[in-house]
């Protein structure tokens, strides 16, 4: 029965879908103009509309993919304002080799069927290169389908080593194995723990990538994984188990390579079975502070290995975060930040391969391509980021910590 | 000790699971339709309680009882509007169809009103946790309420279908729906208040699975629903007192699975157990009992 439950729900998910799909695309056609993203508050429509001048030739075509919907609406949420701010501003200052920059989002809700269908409307609308998809799995579907297309297509966070998979595939995050083993150097290296658990989803290939690199990079580190407890997508609400077992273990810290809903619910679980350890994650932890009506006192002092810190005091995150704040009325996340990176980066790109929207888009894929692994791009997340040609990122780890209800350096 | 910790921690997403298979039980006892939209009446709920608490500020008991008042009257639209014409199709699953619609139709409003984004659901319940044995097992406030409510509705349940007229036309509609219309029962508002009274059931299962599991988004319904189906079928659906032991065993046996044998194949091994069951007795743990059938 639940299997059947399940065939129907994908049925009706995807008839669903191209019901939404199409209207995108007409809407796409009709205002030039991401319709979607008018629908998001905070996001401000006379600005994103003023900015373009329409179907025109002379312009890039970027399409967005990412959920504005759904439990990592967030994530998503966070792309499509960083994408949006980054194409005002490079827009105002002149463009790209004098060409302006459009944008479009498409919204997914952390679903990989949904994902191929936002590609395919963004293909439709004329996208010359996708930013995309937010998160992992959506991700590793659309690069299917973009290098059947020799697409170029650079994700902002999906994190999984598939993501980039194919040489038409870049990432402006780490990769999970990178930031599995960068978690374990860094709790080993500043002796935060003897004895670590991890809880983590055995069902996200995000989850279960960072875990296994963890695992790795923890044996030659002078602390020992005392836990290992998986939970799936099929229940994730109670954490009783995991908690109990990794405080039966002795574990003085648990390393949660999951994303915030369920940090939430674990911090909460913990705290009534009066169960506190030292916490540390990666950047699914980002967002916890955004639930609504979660007391933030529980996710006091939890670590985590982000790229980006909206407290920064680094010149370019300071002007990233005040332009943000101003246009969307709250704290970009690091999401947020690695979009807005992303199309800086393909400015780089553009301008270092002498890409023009003239190209045809496998035109387009092959010069950014050869154009990513020559560039070398200082952005919000991180200085003289480059690419290896495999699209992994090259960037200094940072880790922050949740301080008085906000993050903060460490 | 943590064999009894387990065990609590068993019961007590058990009676969830239970207290949302009532409803199911219910309706599929009388109706003969799996309501496939119940897991987001629970939602609605939960939903209902967190405005009237958290967003607004009033009372828990108010928020419990408004979100109980409003589910009440859900259900019954819903049994009016999207089941009662269809009862009388040709074929049983138009009306299984048109739950599965019902159930993403109020998905996706709720996705619509209230965002995408989780939210942090403020506990109704007030007691203090439990300490017993020197602080090593600890048993919360929440999970000795749940386990109280699941027996109270459900000794309540079964003395209102046994011992009340209205509970005896519900068993007389169960049986044959035809006899009981010549019989001079009115079969429409029978199956109408059975809805009105599950989905009352599945406001009070909203508000304390979301105390229990204190995480709210337009999804949190489909999943316990799920598993509280199966717990349904596994006690033998129809039967009340199925529908609880069910429930409590499904969440025993998920949890001691994943405490003792591996936390991914929790449930591999429920489902497991639950083909076994029903490979032995077709009819669930207690589905012969005639006598109970609701």
């Amino acid at each position: 029965m639940k299997k059947f439950n399940k065939i129907v729900s994908v049925a009706l998910a995807s008839a669903m879908v191209l019901a939404m799909a199409g209207c995108g695309s007409q809407k796409a056609v009709e205002s030039s103009e991401a319709a979607d993203i008018s629908e998001i508050p905070g996001s401000s429509v006379e600005e994103s509309s003023s900015q373009t001048a329409g179907n025109a030739e002379g312009t890039f075509k970027i399409g967005g993919i990412g959920p504005t919907t759904g439990g990592a609406a967030i994530y998503g949420i966070g792309v499509m304002n960083g994408i949006q701010l980054a194409v005002d501003e490079i827009n105002a200052a002149g463009g790209v080799n004098g060409y302006m920059l459009e944008a479009n989002f498409q919204d997914d809700e952390h679903d990989a069927e949904k994902s191929v269908n936002a590609y395919n409307t963004l293909k439709d609308w004329g996208a010359q290169m996708i930013i995309g998809s937010v998160t992992s799995t959506p991700c590793i579907a659309v690069g299917e389908k973009t290098h059947e297309d020799n697409m170029f297509q650079l994700t902002p966070s999906g994190s999984a080593v598939k993501c980039a998979q194919y040489d038409n595939a870049f990432q402006v995050c780490f990769s999970d194995p990178n930031q599995g083993a960068a978690s374990a150097q860094y709790i080993g290296e500043n002796a935060l723990a003897e004895k670590v658990a991890v809880i983590y989803d055995s069902s996200d290939v995000y989850s279960s990538g960072i875990y296994e690199s963890f695992a790795k990079g923890a044996e030659s580190q002078n602390f020992e994984i005392v836990a290992a407890e998986a939970f799936t997508a099929d229940n994730k609400t109670d954490f009783s188990v995991q908690l109990q077992k990794a405080k039966d273990a002795g574990a003085d810290l648990v390393f949660l390579p999951i994303y915030y809903q369920e940090s939430a619910l674990i911090l909460t679980q913990a705290d009534s079975m009066g169960y506190a350890p030292k916490w540390f994650s990666c950047d699914g932890m980002d967002g916890i502070l955004g639930v609504e009506n979660f007391d933030t006192s529980l996710a006091e002092g939890v670590m985590l290995l982000t790229p980006f810190a909206a407290d920064s005091e680094e010149e370019k995150s300071k002007n990233f975060t005040t332009a943000y704040e101003s246009k969307y009325g709250e704290t970009p996340n690091q999401f947020a930040a690695d979009a807005y990176d992303a199309v800086y980066i393909i400015k780089a790109a553009i301008e270092s391969g002498n890409v023009d929207p003239s190209m045809s888009v496998s035109e387009i894929g092959d010069a950014m391509k050869a154009a990513m692994t020559q560039i070398s791009v200082d952005g919000v997340t991180g200085e003289a980021m480059t690419w290896a040609a495999t699209g992994e990122v090259n960037k200094a780890p940072k880790a922050v910590v949740i301080k008085d209800g906000a993050y903060s350096a460490m | 000790m943590s064999f009894i910790t387990y065990l609590i921690n068993g019961i007590s997403l058990g009676s969830v699971y239970a207290l949302i298979a009532l409803g199911y039980t219910m309706v599929y006892g009388i109706a003969k339709m799996l309501n496939f939209a119940h897991g987001d009446v629970i939602m609605v709920g939960g939903f209902t309680c967190y405005t009237v608490c958290s967003t607004m500020g009033m009372h828990p008991v108010v928020g419990v009882l408004l979100s109980v008042v409003v589910c009440t009257l859900l259900g019954i639209v819903i049994e009016r509007v999207a089941y009662k014409p269809l009862r009388m199709a040709s074929s049983p699953l138009a009306v299984l169809i048109t739950a599965i619609g019902v159930s993403y139709l109020l998905q996706n409003l709720a996705l619509l009103i209230f965002g995408a984004n989780a939210k942090s659901f403020t506990s109704v319940v007030n007691m203090k946790s439990l300490k017993l044995a020197d602080g090593q097992i600890t048993v919360s406030g929440v999970t000795i309420v749940t386990i109280v409510t699941c027996i109270v509705i459900m000794a309540a349940l079964m003395f209102f279908i046994n011992k009340t007229k209205l509970g005896q036309a519900m068993l007389a509609v169960s049986e044959d729906k035809g006899a009981a219309q010549l019989m001079g029962i009115n079969v429409n508002a029978t199956i109408c208040l059975t809805f009105a009274i599950g989905s009352a059931l599945a406001a009070i299962a909203g508000v304390l699975l979301c105390s229990a599991y204190p995480s709210l988004t337009p999804y949190t319904g489909s999943m316990p629903g799920i598993k509280a189906f199966v717990a349904a079928v596994f006690g033998g659906i129809g039967s009340v007192p199925g529908a609880f032991i069910g429930g409590i065993l499904l969440g025993v046996i998920q949890i001691f699975s994943q405490a003792y044998i591996s936390s991914q194949m929790a449930d591999a091994i429920v489902f497991a157990v639950l083909i076994v069951v029903l490979l032995v007795k077709p009819t669930g743990l207690l589905g012969k009992n005639i006598q109970e059938k609701v």
